[in-house]
């Protein structure tokens, strides 16, 4: 089996990774801008299940001007610093890719076997998810938002879980990696956009505002939520089968797997909200966003505080 | 409009019951769901024991119920995760009942070191699954009723329905040309005197009852496993072997309904051990690969074979799993007594304290030494290095430089007292009553011995083998399970990727000229769906163009 590393790739897959938060951060100015000097919203929008559509996505919001502060021109520069945005997430996204991959190639194994490189995966997903939605659906409101949580991730992977590429630990060492892993990765990834939402709703409010519309950001977290809810439940049953090769069994309570149930159950809650009475809107937003918390705390504080089968995370110190 | 014709509206509260409802039934369908009995506000006022066990049953099977019923479920979960599991790690739970003696009673009453297996869990997902039971079997009944029926009459005003075209047919157009094209594109048609009615998306509530019955296999296959499986662990060191009964384990959880005489009589012998580490680098030490070399008999008398044993490729006979989990050093040493007998002679198994070095402790209790029992304490150190102060430590998980440092007691071992103990480990408060021979020593290596003092013997130690631990698991409920599993995601798939929708066309008289003018209307009943749904409207109204000649103005 190969142990060789090769540095160089290992090397420049460090410095695109320096470069992919640079570019986010940029990308994220970008984004703040435009929504900080565009549009305001003024209600939500006639039909937002129809404006989402729209296909092109031109305008950012593409709400009425109006609102509280009358009729201020909008600066010109406003919408295209969110075009520049979508250029720097765009080469913030190639760079992030290219991280992954020279890391992967550089120890020849699926690029996700440690919490570093499975967190910069995590925001390559989320990002992928933005950046494709955002071709179809006018949601680049909420790329300041999706590109800061990027941005932190990254920041946090590289500044505290950081280690040297290197091989895995035989457990990991299998096909299931890249099935079991990839599919939580893509969730993650999807349910970051609908967290991301559900915060941005709450922060927001009824009435007028800089910030998308309620309606908006409710039906981009039930979209992001409607595909990666199943895309979870194949992680985890995924999660299963790899564990009856590994460890004998398919089911065995260990931290990471209540964990992944307990988020498992909370996003079928949200689902299940949303046809009750009284639980739709502001409240099937809480129950997504407990939901998100589950999905955040399985996915690193199990590893850091409780342990477990999936503890060879390879967290330095 | 759409609502007399809306079976959801009246049917049970159900999952998605408002969401499917359509877009103006939707608050009411909803309202009804949450203002029905589980909403608790008109509670029968004496309607006697019938009436409050019906009221009982619509609460529990209320949506807002199996709602809280899901949080309970989630939340009781977290426990498990917080202390340690008898089912998964019982050492730990062993350490916490040392560590916090009273404290760990308190939590061992609530049933906290088996979540799981605790009568308050076991309730929780119980009226769950009798709630989802109450949900699935009326629905399954009303979705055969709309299996059956044809779709809804045309509503009189098409025009007010969220999608809407019309065109001219020059040409005329009739109903029994537009039906075909609709039952063309695979929709479920009615037709009436200058109307056709569509309806497709059926599989939506299949995949729904699918999902919601997998579950239901789940639970089965689960309990399934749990009556009728075992699961049991060994340690085996390099060389000796292992045959499958109940007496062979070091643990071993059988199932209620297992009897000792149904385990697979297989066998194998563990010839070789073999762990591979990195050696040099951040990751220096970390393990990369280990294997182990099995020479195996299906059922007695059957022909030996080799496998190798690796994690994540476990030996598998006759539906009876071998797991590799574990492994360690087992240092083999000789004692001879004070009367010069050999006391003891083989391979002791250790613990190791840290797995990123193999410092391992070990335990040898020699009760047949003579004047008076042995307890030796050794500590092994398969790469030795001394550090600057003269301490000795593991600097690498392999045996490359292995030394055992004796510490050596006489005395009672306390056998004999009756009360169970770690083979593993010394009690310490044993330790401290007997009498200490050889405390501080050179470390030994392979070959060499030490004398203990006042002629009470000699130890050697003679060599380095390994240990593996293995998990051996039969779990009947395996191969339901998966199969509830995957009808499970693709229920869910069915279920949250389909939309429900319908589609009315009516025709009107033709005019002096022939030609007719057709209007098309549609609806999704799914919410979210309205989106996707204008595109496909669009599609099929120019669809439904073609099938008539000479169309013009269309809208």
């Amino acid at each position: 089996m190969p142990v060789e590393v090769n540095a160089g790739l290992a090397g420049l897959s460090d410095t695109l990774i320096l470069a992919t938060v640079l570019l986010y951060v940029f990308a994220m100015i970008g984004y703040a801008l435009e929504l900080g000097f565009g549009r305001v919203t003024a209600r939500a929008a006639a039909e937002p299940a129809r404006e989402l559509v729209t296909v092109g996505g031109g305008a950012p919001v593409a709400a009425e001007t109006g609102g509280g502060d009358g009729a201020r021109p909008v600066p010109a520069w406003a919408s295209k610093a969110g075009l520049v945005a979508v250029v720097l997430s765009w080469l913030g996204w190639a760079a992030n890719l290219g991280s992954i991959l020279t890391r992967g190639l550089a120890v020849d194994r699926w690029p996700w076997g440690n919490m570093y490189e499975f967190v910069v995966a995590i925001c390559f997903a989320a990002m992928t998810v933005f950046l494709f939605m955002q071709l179809r659906y006018t949601v680049r409101f909420l790329g300041a938002f999706v590109s800061l949580t990027a941005t932190l991730g990254l920041g946090f992977a590289v500044r505290y879980l950081h280690i040297q590429a290197g091989p895995v630990v035989p457990a990991l060492n299998s096909y299931w990696i890249a099935i079991h892993v990839s599919a939580a990765i893509i969730a993650s990834g999807l349910f970051i956009m609908s967290g991301v939402s559900g915060v941005l709703y709450l922060i927001r409010g009824e009435g007028p505002s800089r910030l998308p519309s309620r309606a908006d950001l409710e039906a981009v977290a039930h979209r992001a939520i409607v595909i990666s809810f199943p895309i979870w439940t194949f992680a985890v049953i995924a999660g299963a089968l790899w564990a009856d090769k590994a460890w004998g069994r398919y089911w065995g309570w260990d931290p990471k797997e209540v964990w992944a149930f307990i988020t498992w159950i909370a996003y079928a809650a949200y689902l299940h909200a949303r046809a009750t009475a009284g639980w739709r809107g502001k409240k099937a937003m809480i129950v997504q966003l407990v939901a998100f918390g589950c999905l955040l705390f399985n996915l690193v504080g199990v590893n850091m505080f409780l342990g477990g089968l999936h503890s060879y995370a390879g967290l330095p110190g | 409009m759409t609502r007399t014709h809306d079976p959801r509206a009246t049917a049970e509260p159900a999952p998605e019951a408002a969401s499917e409802a359509g877009s103006e039934a939707a608050s009411e369908a909803g309202s009804e769901a949450g203002s029905g009995p589980g909403g608790g506000r008109d509670r029968p006022a004496g309607l006697g024991p019938v009436g409050w066990l019906r009221w009982f049953w619509r609460t529990l099977t209320s949506m807002r119920t199996a709602l809280i019923l899901l949080f309970l479920f989630a939340l009781a979960s977290v426990p498990g995760s917080i202390y340690p599991q008898r089912g998964v790690d019982p050492g730990a739970v062993a350490q916490y009942f040392k560590d916090n003696p009273g404290y760990a009673e308190w939590l061992d009453r609530f049933w906290l070191f088996d979540v799981f297996q605790a009568p308050w869990f076991a309730a929780i997902y119980l009226l769950l699954f009798v709630s989802l039971i109450g949900c699935v079997v009326p629905r399954l009944g009303v979705y055969a009723r709309e299996l059956r029926r044809r779709p809804p009459a045309a509503p009189r005003n098409l025009a007010r329905l969220p999608q809407h075209a019309a065109f001219t047919a020059e040409g005329g157009a009739t109903v029994e040309d537009l039906a075909a094209a609709l039952r063309r594109r695979r929709f479920r048609v009615a037709t009436g005197p200058g109307w056709v009615s569509a309806e497709k998306g059926y599989l939506r509530e299949s995949g729904n009852l699918i999902f919601h019955i997998a579950l239901l296999g789940m639970l089965v296959a689960v309990g399934l496993g749990s009556l009728y499986g075992y699961r049991g662990n060994v340690l085996i060191v390099e060389g000796n072997g292992f045959a499958n009964t109940v007496a062979a384990y070091d643990r071993y959880m059988p199932g209620t309904r297992v009897s000792a005489e149904s385990l697979a009589p297989f066998s194998f012998q563990v010839e070789d051990f073999q762990a591979n580490y990195v050696l040099a680098g951040q990751q220096r030490g970390q393990v990369l690969d280990f294997l182990a070399r099995l020479k195996v008999t299906d059922r007695p008398g059957a022909k030996p074979y080799e496998y190798t044993l690796k994690v994540n490729e476990p030996l598998e006979v006759d539906g009876t799993q071998t797991y590799l989990i574990g492994h360690g050093y087992a240092p083999s040493f000789t004692v001879l007594d004070g009367q010069g007998q050999v006391a003891y002679q083989g391979p002791v198994p250790c613990l190791a304290e840290n797995i990123n070095t193999f410092a391992s402790e070990c335990t040898i209790k020699v009760p047949d030494a003579k004047p008076e029992q042995l307890g030796l304490s050794v500590r092994f150190l398969p790469t030795t290095v001394p550090l600057q102060d003269g301490t000795l430590v593991s600097a690498f998980p392999a045996a490359l430089q292995p030394t055992a440092q004796v510490r050596a007691f006489a005395g009672d071992l306390g056998l004999s007292s009756g009360i169970p103990q770690s083979v593993y480990l010394f009690d310490t408060e044993k330790l401290k009553k007997m009498k200490p021979l050889v405390m501080k020593a050179d470390p030994l290596e392979v070959g060499q011995s030490i004398d203990l003092p006042g002629g009470a013997g000699k130890v050697t130690f003679t060599g380095v083998k390994e240990w593996i631990s293995l998990q051996i698991a039969y779990d009947p409920g395996r191969v339901p399970a998966l199969i509830a599993a995957v009808l499970a995601i693709a229920g869910l798939l069915l279920s949250l990727t389909i939309r429900r929708r319908r589609i009315w066309v009516r025709v009107q008289e033709p005019d002096k000229d022939g030609s007719t003018v057709v209007q098309v209307g549609g609806l999704t009943r799914t919410e979210g769906g309205a989106a996707g749904f204008a595109e496909e409207f669009a599609d099929i109204v120019k669809a439904l163009g073609a099938t008539s000649a000479g169309v013009k103005d269309a809208r």
